[in-house]
């Protein structure tokens, strides 16, 4: 906790409720969740499956608004409720990158296209947009399948384009549901590192959903979730180192 | 890069059949427009052709073309006595179907008045205008006669000294001209029995005459062709036509002729009015509902193929929001392919044209106004049949990428 003060609040969620359906089928996914996450704050959220996680996710992702409780990012108050205060997708465009739990490329499009059209989206110039998509890929170590379409593609590659894309327009907040299920140890673990240093770098604030716990030092904060309700905060080795500094 | 070229580049096979359909629905639309002009332009090109400033023919007929007219060879001297009258000259015309090779061979007959008019305005494409008043024709090529043919209409047979392109009567057959003594000949053409016969009452009704009872070498003139009877009139012709001195009125001439009583008078424009009123306007309300029709069914198609596309890729422009995509993106999207889709198919529509058109009976003429005109009704219907697919795109929350 000592670390994280003086640094800017990335997200602030509070009291965040979610229900899906109504009447018989109600669920109520997400219960009074609040949450404060800081600029440059690795996060995972733990779990069993249908505990709320993703739910949760995409209320912080101005994905899926929740129906009560109010989302602030950067300082700035975006969801009261489910009504939005801003544009939410130019404000996604801008600040936030996602991978989820199964990639979600885009089919007609190569795999470097796939990490092109986020930059494009935001203005960004053909040129520019490549050189930075290769250099992404080429760290993530796909450079080689640049020119694939997502059809040929593995399930693990997939998903490095996936990060790749989330990555691509230095997003201040970065959300990735379960991003390491389709990778082997070490890719996983490289990609949880490559958010760790995004996050050191850009100052990002980065949640992960994940069930890897082999990866689980690189994370400041671990979270779980159980039955729509966050637990249990606690620090993991870095953030402990930290704060003896 | 470009989503909507990324799309259907992915998609080539369907998008290209699509393309392909919706191009020849759009030939078929293209052509049906351009038969339309080919009948206008047959049916007033002799009219164009022949230019005369006054068409004098049968009282209350609308002929030559719209229909039969007849009037003495003498009107000619008449009109000519009009003043301002530059020239006059005879007019025949009339369609015959014979056979030739054990085909059916139409052609519409078209009189010059040698030596006045040898048919030097007439748009030859080989060999030469007519040069002696019998046994010679200008044939245009659609009735498919070489230069040198022989052909024999009645007792005669005449030569094809000349060919002409794009000479096609109102109704679509090759005009062939002769002179108008030919013409007439061909017209009216008896067989050697009902000559005979005809001599024959002659003579019976000649010897009952009291000029023949007092002069009977007269009767000897019953054996005689018809033609050089003294008293009887030449066969008549279809109409009279009127040059007009420069400085002359159309107007005041035109009604100086239509005052005397055996005649009607048009002036070119009538002329060309009468062939677009008549059959030509059926045929245009009925080629325009069928190009309407066609138009409806290719922006069907297209619109079904643009939402169809739009289904497939639901998931992509769910994760389009979701990363960010605005409305405009995903509109421009299908909107493009729209655009993409109708302008190929337009440029197919007209690339086979061109290729198919020629070989069609009837000439199909592809007016620039026309095309243009169709190509902005292929931009319409390319926004339109869009509208389906971009509501449906709107509609998909960023959700459904998660799915
Ligand atoms: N779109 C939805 N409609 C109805 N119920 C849903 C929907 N999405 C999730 N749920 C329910 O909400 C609960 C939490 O789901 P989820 O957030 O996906 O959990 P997790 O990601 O932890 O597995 C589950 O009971 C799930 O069935
Ligand atoms: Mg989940």
């Amino acid at each position: 906790m000592t670390e994280s003060q003086g640094r800017e609040i990335a997200i602030s969620a509070m009291d965040l409720t979610k229900r899906y359906g109504s009447g018989n089928t109600e669920v109520l996914a997400m219960r009074n969740v609040s949450m404060t996450i800081h600029s440059a704050e690795v996060v995972a959220l733990l779990g069993p499956s249908g505990s709320g996680k993703s739910t949760f996710l995409t209320a912080v992702g101005l994905i899926n608004p929740p129906t009560s409780g109010s989302i602030s990012i950067r300082g700035q108050k975006v969801l009261d409720g489910e009504s939005a205060l801003v544009n939410l997708r130019s404000f996604r465009r801008r600040h936030i990158g996602f991978i989820f739990q199964k990639s979600n490329l885009i089919p007609f499009l190569t795999a470097i296209e796939n990490v092109q059209v986020a930059m494009q989206l935001n203005g960004q110039a053909a040129r520019v947009s490549r050189q930075r998509a290769l250099e992404l890929m080429d760290y993530l170590g796909i450079a080689d399948r640049a020119s694939n379409l997502p059809a040929m593609l593995s399930g693990g590659q997939q998903q490095r384009v996936a990060v790749a894309r989330a990555l691509a327009n230095h997003p201040s907040v970065i959300l990735a549901d379960e991003p390491t299920a389709a990778l082997d140890g070490h890719r996983g673990r490289q990609v949880m590192e490559l958010f760790a240093k995004v996050a050191r770098e850009q100052g990002a604030a980065v949640i992960v959903v994940t069930h890897d716990h082999r990866a689980l030092d690189v994370f400041d904060t671990i979270y779980e979730m159980e039955d729509g309700v966050i637990t249990k905060p606690t620090h993991s080795r870095s953030a402990v180192s930290g704060s003896s500094d | 890069m470009n989503l909507a070229l990324k799309d259907i580049q992915h998609n080539l096979g369907r998008f290209s059949l699509t393309a392909i359909g919706i191009g020849m629905l759009l030939m078929i639309v293209m052509g049906m427009g351009g038969i339309y002009r080919g009948i206008v332009e047959d049916a007033t090109l002799l009219v164009d052709r022949v230019d005369a400033d006054l068409w004098v023919v049968q009282r209350e007929t609308r002929g030559p073309f719209a229909e039969l007219s007849r009037v003495p060879p003498s009107l000619v001297h008449r009109v000519a006595a009009v003043p301002g009258v530059q020239s006059s000259r005879e007019f025949v015309y009339h369609t015959i179907q014979r056979e030739r090779d054990g085909q059916p061979l139409r052609m519409a007959i078209l009189g010059l008045d040698w030596p006045i008019d040898r048919g030097e305005w007439l748009p030859l494409s080989a060999g030469r205008p007519i040069a002696q008043g019998h046994y010679e024709m200008v044939a245009d090529q659609s009735l498919g006669l070489r230069l040198g043919d022989q052909i024999v209409l009645g007792k005669d047979s005449y030569t094809v000294v000349g060919i002409t392109e794009s000479m096609i009567s109102a109704s679509g057959d090759g005009i062939a001209a002769f002179s108008i003594d030919d013409a007439q000949a061909v017209q009216f053409d008896t067989p050697g029995e009902a000559i005979r016969l005809e001599r024959a009452a002659r003579e019976a009704r000649g010897e009952s005459f009291e000029l023949t009872v007092r002069q009977p070498d007269v009767l000897e003139n019953v054996w005689k062709p018809t033609a050089e009877l003294p008293a009887v009139a030449r066969p008549q012709i279809s109409a009279v036509l009127v040059k007009l001195s420069p400085a002359s009125s159309l107007a005041d001439i035109k009604d100086i002729i239509a005052g005397w009583g055996d005649v009607s008078v048009f002036t070119q424009e009538g002329q060309r009015e009468l062939l677009l009123r008549g059959t030509v306007d059926r045929a245009r309300r009925q080629i325009g509902l069928f190009r309407v029709l066609l138009t409806v069914i290719a922006a069907i198609i297209m619109a079904l193929i643009l939402y169809t596309l739009t289904l497939d890729k639901i998931h992509s422009i769910a994760l389009l929001k979701l990363i960010g995509a605005s409305n405009a993106v995903i509109l421009g999207m299908i909107l493009q392919q729209a655009l993409i889709l109708g302008c190929v198919g337009y440029a197919i529509a007209y690339l086979a044209g061109h290729q198919v058109f020629p070989v069609f009976p009837r000439r199909v003429i592809l007016a620039t106004g026309d095309l243009i005109q169709l190509g902005i009704v292929v931009i319409a219907i390319s926004i339109a049949s869009s509208f389906l697919g971009i509501w449906k795109a709107l509609k998909v929350s960023p959700n459904e990428a998660l799915t």
